[in-house]
């Protein structure tokens, strides 16, 4: 609809500009343009609401955002893959400049090398975090690259079953599926520990996530041991702040580790954008999907940086090959490589700790309360799982009443579990005002029964 | 350039430094695991906070970007993204969100899908859609995978082959197959349409769907298009729009009333998502009657009780699942919606002029380059140097570095396949005429010198960080990390 006072601030042609090139380009009508759009389907009707102007539009985005209860006004209890912490202010000024924000793939390497050299700083930082060879540039997200590095071990061993330890996380799982349910011939198998013993000569590997999706730790010699004495590859998905505490993956002989990166630096944003980490040892560069920087010289025998190895990409193998992936989340993974950077080995190991510790002195605290248990046995990191008295998703109802947003409702998986997340940004307030709350709310209820 | 900019973050690293502060533990120290499982090394960097502005700053100043360049990169869309709709995307009551939060405490989020939601139909004429996938390739992934339980369900289990016109961007084979499907090529005809003596060859019981960009790579709107649908469709296939080029087709023409199955749409091009240096982006897969009880989870569906509207996720019927951990590139989905709130019904104008701009680059520079075909073009014009290469050997790749001679940043090269030597030009709709004349102004002049000093064009560019790379010596040794120096 045409709106007279209505004018694109994106749009710097003006009627007579137009005007003036139409007859540049020798046509009458802006129609003729168009002619090769069938007559009866040109020019239909957008529905859509009028132009809004800048403050209008502003002012329904806070009366949206007005309906949503926010972690930071509430206290916020939840991980399973997507975790808060403190982004230091320097993430978000750099990551806002201009030049990063609105560049391409760095396909023109001469204009580019600001996106290419912090793409392989990221490399060099994931590779260093999970201890592995090498690193690409980025993937969708932790889940995707957790399919992926399943495709690639069956692409490396050339078998067909993928197995997953039954303590991965069920959205992993189900992300997986999606992307195999059309390969003719990969099967999942989903296993427990001791059902590992049962893997066979078309196992191509076991995939473990590390600590698991309850936040415990596997034992990864163990699994590590069973996986390369059956020729199978050993592939983890590990959370990046433990791997500044723990052992990582690469010190268990991992083939592949993946990673959601988010946490680092990166804010919960619902769901999204987030960066995938995928890491592997350097003989199976060839099979890994996704963008890769390579180090170079230039013609005056400079240093520089350039995408390589692209032989493996879609844009020059098609239909051949590793994967259909075309983007890294440049900039996702910009944010997390200026936050490691920023942290760097002191504050990287700093966080690790006081995360272990709040989620620690939170399990201690819960466990002592009338009707809660913790149910699992182990090492846990940042997350637990708590056995309540109650449906948590009752608890979970009422807790909104104190401004706290409870813990995950696992009743799915274990009975009355509820999986707990503590980060830095809990305070100790926080932290006890959570206790409080479900010892009122339990009694309460257990009460009224 | 600065002197030490090329320095890597671990060879600027000293012991004691760091970039920000330490966070306080307020919590009594709980007793650490044995020490067996404690990590022993970590290699890390330890540079100060300055260091890093500085180090980043310099680093982003390499780049061209649209806030800086005019940055004409065919089949791209590299329009102006709109710094309100970062803004708003950035909104704590946004970013905070936890993406496992009950829904009674995400309605704002939730409504704000719906929303765009319904604007993406109702822009495309179609029937239902998905904000999940991540990407292009994430939704052309989507797409097949739902044509493919859609042809399950109706006795299709022997239709295997997907048809891909050789003008095709290399991720839609690439999915087709991931997708399960086989790829089979589909010529273009001298027009650049469709070859439709081909299309019905192969247009049998084995055929699954056809994938096809509209307009094409090309930049032509093939304009036999309601026939090539009829014969998929009558031959039992899917018909795959790839919505790459939607910026084309804004109020002027909806995929779905003239027959697509299914569609995504890269909200990164066409609806100012900006590209970050290669992502992130968003991949809305959006479909038609018949595929919508497989779209993939989670949509969002709204439920009306007594005047008062709630939202919710949903997994629709036959699902083909869930693309990723959570519901799809929400931050990106904000900035698509921010732009579509504020042209609303007005959208059309886009394409009108960014269709305007490409036909006006083609003809004032048609007569210096070759223009392989010779007809109106859509938002994006491909010409060539095939007789510039012939008659004074300077190639696509030269022209594009001398381009960047002149802070341009070089227009899509060698793609399509189908044209030798191709320069894909898209200079969009939020370029002014100004912007337009000095780019041909610049190209005509490239073109002379290509006769007159060709030197000047084999050499480029001149004043970047770097002169051309040796890239096979990156494939042949692959480096692909900071090492310590022995």
């Amino acid at each position: 609809m045409h709106h007279p006072d209505f004018v694109s601030p994106y749009i710097p042609n003006t009627e007579s500009d137009r005007q003036s090139m139409l007859s540049e380009i020798g046509v009458s009508d802006l129609n003729e343009l168009f002619s090769d759009i069938p007559e009866q389907y040109r020019n239909p009707t957008l529905n859509l609401p009028r132009p809004k102007s800048e403050f209008e539009l502003m002012s329904y985005i806070n009366q949206l955002v007005s309906m949503n209860k926010v972690p930071g006004d509430y206290s916020c209890f939840l991980g399973a893959g997507s975790y808060r912490h403190y982004i230091p202010a320097v993430v978000r000024s750099l990551t806002s400049r201009g030049e990063y924000v609105t560049s391409y793939t760095p396909y023109q390497p001469e204009v580019s090398q600001g996106t290419l050299q912090t793409e392989f700083e990221f490399q060099t930082l994931c590779a260093q975090l999970t201890g592995m060879e090498v690193a690409n540039a980025g993937m969708y997200d932790g889940s995707t690259s957790f399919a992926e590095g399943a495709l690639m071990a069956a692409r490396i061993t050339k078998r067909n079953n993928i197995v997953i330890l039954d303590s991965v996380s069920p959205s992993y799982i189900e992300v997986l599926e999606t992307y195999t349910n059309a390969l003719e011939g990969i099967n999942i198998e989903i296993l427990s520990l001791d059902e590992l013993a049962n893997i066979d000569e078309d196992t191509a590997c076991i995939l473990v996530q590390q600590p698991n999706f309850f936040g415990y730790l596997e034992d990864m010699q163990k699994i590590s041991e069973i996986a390369h004495s059956n020729g199978s590859l050993f592939v983890v998905y590990a959370d990046p702040f433990s791997m500044t505490i723990f052992e990582p993956p690469g010190s268990f002989g991992a083939d592949v580790v993946v990673a959601e990166a988010q946490s680092m630096g990166v804010a919960p944003i619902f769901g999204g954008p987030y960066v995938g980490i995928f890491a592997c040892k350097q003989e199976h560069i060839r099979q890994m999907p996704g963008r890769i920087v390579g180090k170079t010289i230039d013609q005056d025998g400079r240093d520089a940086y350039v995408l390589t190895l692209q032989t493996r990409e879609q844009h020059i193998r098609r239909e051949r090959a590793t994967s259909n992936i075309c983007t890294s989340v440049a900039l996702i993974a910009l944010m997390t490589t200026i936050f490691m950077a920023s942290n760097g080995k002191k504050g990287m190991k700093h966080i690790g700790e006081v995360i272990y510790h709040k989620a620690h002195y939170l399990s201690s605290l819960i466990s002592d309360l009338p009707g809660f248990t913790l149910p699992l046995e182990g090492t846990f990191f940042q997350e637990f799982v708590i056995q309540c008295p109650i449906d948590p998703k009752v608890i979970n109802e009422k807790l909104l009443d104190y401004k706290i947003i409870g813990g995950l409702d696992i009743s799915k998986s274990i009975h009355n579990g509820m999986l707990v997340c503590a980060s830095e940004l809990n305070s100790i307030d926080e932290i006890h005002g959570f206790v409080a709350a479900l010892k009122e709310i339990t009694l309460n209820l257990i009460g009224e029964k | 350039m600065h002197v030490n900019s090329r320095r890597l973050l671990m060879d600027r690293s000293v012991p004691d430094r760091i970039g920000t502060t330490l966070l306080t533990c307020d919590v009594p120290i709980q007793p650490l695991p044995n020490n067996e499982i404690m990590r022993k090394d970590f290699d890390f960097p330890e540079v100060s906070e300055g260091e890093i502005v500085r180090y980043f700053s310099q680093l982003s100043q390499m780049n061209f970007s649209i806030d800086t360049n005019f940055y004409p990169l065919g089949s791209c869309t590299m329009k102006y993204n709109p710094k309100l709709n970062d803004e708003i995307s950035s909104n704590p009551g946004f970013a905070n969100l936890h993406p496992l939060q009950p829904e009674s405490t995400v309605q704002g989020a939730l409504k704000l899908l719906f929303e765009l939601q319904e604007y993406l139909m109702e822009i495309t004429g179609m029937a239902g859609i998905s904000l999940a996938p991540m990407a292009g390739a994430d939704g052309e992934l989507a797409g097949m995978l739902m044509a493919r339980s859609f042809l399950l369900d109706n006795g299709g289990e022997k239709r295997k082959t997907v048809l891909i016109p050789d003008s095709a961007h290399g991720t839609n084979p690439a999915s087709a197959v991931m997708a399960g499907f086989k790829v089979v090529t589909l010529p273009s005809d001298s027009n650049g349409n469709t070859d439709l003596m081909a299309l019905k060859e192969l247009a049998n019981d084995e055929l699954a769907g056809l994938m096809i960009t509209l307009p094409s790579t090309l930049g032509l709107f093939d304009s036999n298009i309601l026939e090539v649908i009829q014969i998929v469709r009558d031959a039992g296939g899917v018909v795959y729009g790839d919505g790459a080029n939607l910026n084309a087709l804004l109020g002027k023409v909806k995929l779905g009333e003239i027959g697509f199955d299914v569609m995504h749409s890269n909200l990164h091009k066409t609806f100012t998502q900006p590209h970050g240096g290669g992502g992130p982006g968003a991949g809305p897969v959006i479909v038609g009657p018949r595929l919508k009880p497989y779209l993939p989870a989670p949509i969002v569906i709204s439920t009306t009780e007594e005047n008062s509207t709630t939202y919710s996720f949903h997994s629709p019927q036959n699902s083909i699942g869930k693309l990723g951990a959570f519901h799809g590139n929400f931050g990106a989905l904000v900035r698509a919606y921010a732009y579509i709130a504020t042209l609303g019904d007005s959208l059309g104008q886009v394409t009108t002029d960014a269709v305007i701009n490409a036909n006006y680059i083609k003809s004032k520079l048609s007569d210096a380059f070759d223009l392989p075909y010779d007809r109106n073009c859509m938002h994006e014009v491909v010409l060539s140097a095939k007789t510039l290469k012939k008659d004074y050997g300077i190639s696509a790749l030269d022209i594009c570095k001398r381009l960047i001679d002149y802070g341009i940043h070089p227009p899509t090269m060698y793609f399509p396949l189908i044209v030798e030597e191709a320069l894909m030009i898209e200079p969009t709709e939020t370029e002014s005429k100004e912007t337009l004349d000095d780019f041909i102004e610049v190209m005509l002049k490239i073109a002379l010198e290509a006769k007159e000093s060709p030197d000047l064009l084999h050499d480029a560019p001149h004043d970047t960080p770097n002169s051309r790379l040796d890239e096979a010596r990156a494939a042949r040794q692959p480096f692909l990390r900071w090492k310590r120096s022995d």
